[in-house]
């Protein structure tokens, strides 16, 4: 046998009301001992309170080549800000 | 360091007008500070380098391991075995943190134990020394993770970002591996005189093969030239060296020991010590396999490998019943 373990993404919640981040990944042979083995390689000093795991190969990613044409339009779209806007001290707070 | 003598296949560094246009675009961005992600495009040199050096440093955790593991079973209370276990433990999550960052490189994990087991790979010259008493343990952690963090600490700003990224992690753990060290030698010195002898008779043992762990030096290499280009490396082997000795210096003073250097002065002029070479040829030795413990570390690497074949097996076999099973009862239900 000895085929390689899948690998696995990492998420973890650091706190009650944050979102889970990605913290890294390892291998395991199915999703229960990639939640094990995450909690031995990133949560060994109270990191999380909460674990996701995600098959690596499940995951679609934007190519970097994209960059520019899926950021770049929101360059110039700068009335998306509230500081785009004057408004006078006198209306008070907004 | 704990990735020593890192090869690049530079022969020489070339300047901006000699690349290619799309060369030069990336090594802008490495002079802008800019991090370098797994798909983007890099220069095959730039990945080769990363994935040697990230390798070299993950077989060193896992391999620093080992001399470690030695005392665990005979730590002098349960409180200094607990801690000594949480710190073992520790070096094995950086060791899989680092393989984690090179397996974004294109190679796997299967290949990179591959090269370890067979030799092919290096690991860190100082993990060939044995750890005869329970003052190795605290020199380790003063000393051997003292001179990591110091080489550990610019590795933070490398240019590429997953490599970086352990770095940020490893880096916080590796202060309460210092300190456990640093204090357990507190607690020696104050013993009996037969125990502050252990601890000075550790101290002359592991200081200069703590030296060589920052490599000879480098300002003439090309590799460490082309690997600072990249900035995969921040600092040459004889500043950071240099830093150690000059952090380390006071520490041993406090502890009333004696650094086993005859040439150990503090240079006003300069700011720093001057000290002595460190015996290259042993260094070389080592790293070419015949250190007092090369051929013990490597076996016990291969037997914790081979002894656990059984156990993975069986994760596999369950995960591959249990996935059958879950197939078997979706159809069902449908
Ligand atoms: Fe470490
Ligand atoms: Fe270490
Ligand atoms: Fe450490």
């Amino acid at each position: 046998m000895s085929s390689e373990w899948p690998l696995w993404e990492v998420f973890i919640r650091g706190q009650h009301g944050l979102n889970h981040r990605h913290v890294g990944s390892l291998h395991a042979p199915d999703a229960e001992m990639a939640i094990n083995n995450a909690r031995d390689v990133y949560t060994r000093r109270n990191e999380g309170v909460s674990i996701w795991v995600v098959r690596s190969s499940e995951i679609t990613a934007s190519a970097p080549s994209e960059k520019g044409p899926l950021f770049d339009p929101s360059n110039s779209k700068v009335y998306r800000h509230p500081t785009f806007f004057d408004i006078p001290d006198e209306v008070g707070h907004m | 360091m704990y990735a020593q003598m890192v090869k690049t296949d530079a022969a020489r560094v070339r300047s901006l007008d000699e690349m290619d246009p799309v060369e030069r675009a990336f090594q802008e961005r490495v002079d802008a500070g800019q991090k370098i992600e797994p798909k983007e495009w890099m220069p095959e040199g730039y990945r080769k380098t990363l994935v040697r050096q990230i390798s070299q440093h993950a077989h060193s955790e896992i391999v620093g391991q080992l001399p470690e593991g030695n005392w665990i079973s005979r730590a002098p209370t349960l409180e200094r075995k607990a801690i000594l276990l949480a710190k073992v433990q520790d070096e094995a999550g950086h060791g899989l943190y680092l393989y984690c960052a090179a397996e974004t490189l294109g190679i796997s994990r299967d290949q990179m134990y591959e090269q370890l087991h067979s030799g092919k790979a290096k690991y860190s010259s100082i993990f060939n020394y044995p750890t005869l008493t329970w003052a190795d343990i605290g020199a380790i952690g003063w000393l051997v993770d003292g001179a990591a963090i110091m080489n550990q600490v610019p590795l933070q700003r490398c240019s590429y970002g997953p490599y970086a990224r352990a770095m940020v992690r490893i880096c916080k753990e590796e202060s309460f591996h210092q300190r456990q060290g640093y204090d357990a030698l507190m607690r020696m010195v104050k013993g009996t005189p037969a125990q502050k002898a252990m601890v000075q008779d550790a101290l002359n043992r592991w200081w200069w093969p703590s030296l060589m762990m920052f490599g000879p030096s480098d300002d003439a290499s090309v590799h460490s030239a082309q690997s600072m280009a990249w900035k995969i490396k921040q600092n040459s082997n004889d500043e950071l060296r240099q830093k150690f000795v000059d952090q380390t210096v006071p520490q041993a003073k406090y502890l009333g020991l004696t650094v086993p250097d005859p040439d150990l002065k503090w240079n006003e002029e300069k700011g720093g010590h001057d000290f002595g070479e460190p015996d290259w040829e042993e260094f070389f030795n080592v790293i070419a396999g015949n250190g007092p413990c090369n051929a013990e570390r490597l076996d016990a690497r291969k037997k914790a490998w081979n002894d656990g074949a059984w156990f993975r097996d069986g994760l596999t076999a369950h995960a591959e019943k249990a996935a059958d099973r879950r197939a078997a009862a979706k159809i069902a239900a449908e």
